[in-house]
């Protein structure tokens, strides 16, 4: 089983640790978790990474997750890894929005970790 | 401004009957999933909102306001505490950061139970203020739900402020 090359991207440390944590309350082997802000940085973190998986906030501050995510689409390093949106939106339009531009998935805040794995092996299929 | 959000009509919204309940079962769910704490509904409680940690997201389209939750410094470090499994929860920063989170969350949970705000309303990223010597003064007549809730003993409100 691979262990996964992870990039979880939110505004909030809080958010961010609690992300890393029911990835491995969901069982998933991680080899490393890189940690962005926003999606500027997460840009960054996606040029220099070979990533297996990217989680994203949407509502951020500098670059929210629908612009990282039509940015994303430019970038070499980035064809291929799977990006899951974790947003609190309710709203159906933008999650429409985020998986027309590119999205795999969504989790919406509050979550729990069975719902961070169900997605996540979705489509990570024989890795997690 | 997202495209979702273009062609909202202006007219204002006004708090429903049912929306006390909803922003009851929210903030319940969301306190429950993410930081493992029953709040209780403190009944009958006449005390103005209090406490030195104060969290705001902003609502903006079908709905402008704003939702908050105000509650003291040792409740909003017990709960960051809570989220985080005991970890950094002493330092402020994060204590304001998780309080900031669960008022994101709890106006998020909120208006995807209203079904004429689910794609009609969009959310600020959250803002936290530490202190209580403040007052908060709308510029536009506004109402308020309030709901006050016991988390381990101690009362916390939530407030879903409504310009109208």
């Amino acid at each position: 089983m691979k262990k996964l090359r992870v990039l979880i991207v939110d505004d909030s440390t809080v958010m961010r640790k609690i992300v890393e944590r029911s990835l491995r309350q969901a069982g998933l082997e991680l080899a490393e978790v890189r940690e962005a802000s926003n999606g500027a940085e997460a840009l960054a973190e996606v040029q220099n990474n070979n990533l297996d998986l990217i989680l994203s906030d949407i509502n951020m501050p500098s670059m929210d997750g629908i612009e990282f995510l039509r940015a994303l689409g430019g970038v070499e390093g980035a064809k291929g890894v799977p990006v899951v949106m974790i947003t609190t939106e309710g709203s159906e339009a933008r999650v429409v929005e985020a998986l027309s531009v590119g999205a795999k998935g969504y989790i919406r805040k509050p979550f729990t970790p069975d719902q961070v794995k169900e997605r996540v092996s979705s489509l990570l299929g024989g890795n997690s | 401004m997202s495209s979702s959000l273009r062609h909202v009509s202006h007219a204002p919204t006004r708090p429903e009957s049912t929306w006390r309940a909803l922003l009851e079962s929210a903030a319940v769910e969301v306190f429950e999933i993410m930081a493992g704490a029953r709040l209780e509904p403190i009944v009958d409680c006449q005390d103005e909102p209090q406490g030195d940690r104060t969290a705001m997201v902003g609502m903006a389209g079908a709905l402008c306001g704003m939702m908050t939750i105000r509650c003291s410094g040792e409740s909003a470090a017990k709960l960051a505490s809570r989220m985080l499994d005991g970890d950094a929860a002493e330092n402020p920063t994060t204590a304001c950061d998780a309080l900031g989170e669960l008022c994101n969350m709890v106006a998020g949970n909120f208006k995807s139970k209203v079904s004429i705000l689910a794609d009609r309303c969009m959310l600020s990223v959250p803002t936290v203020i530490r202190g209580e010597d403040y007052v908060m003064q709308p510029v536009n007549f506004n109402e308020a739900l309030t709901l006050v809730l016991s988390f381990e003993g101690a009362p916390l409100w939530i407030s879903l402020v409504i310009h109208v």
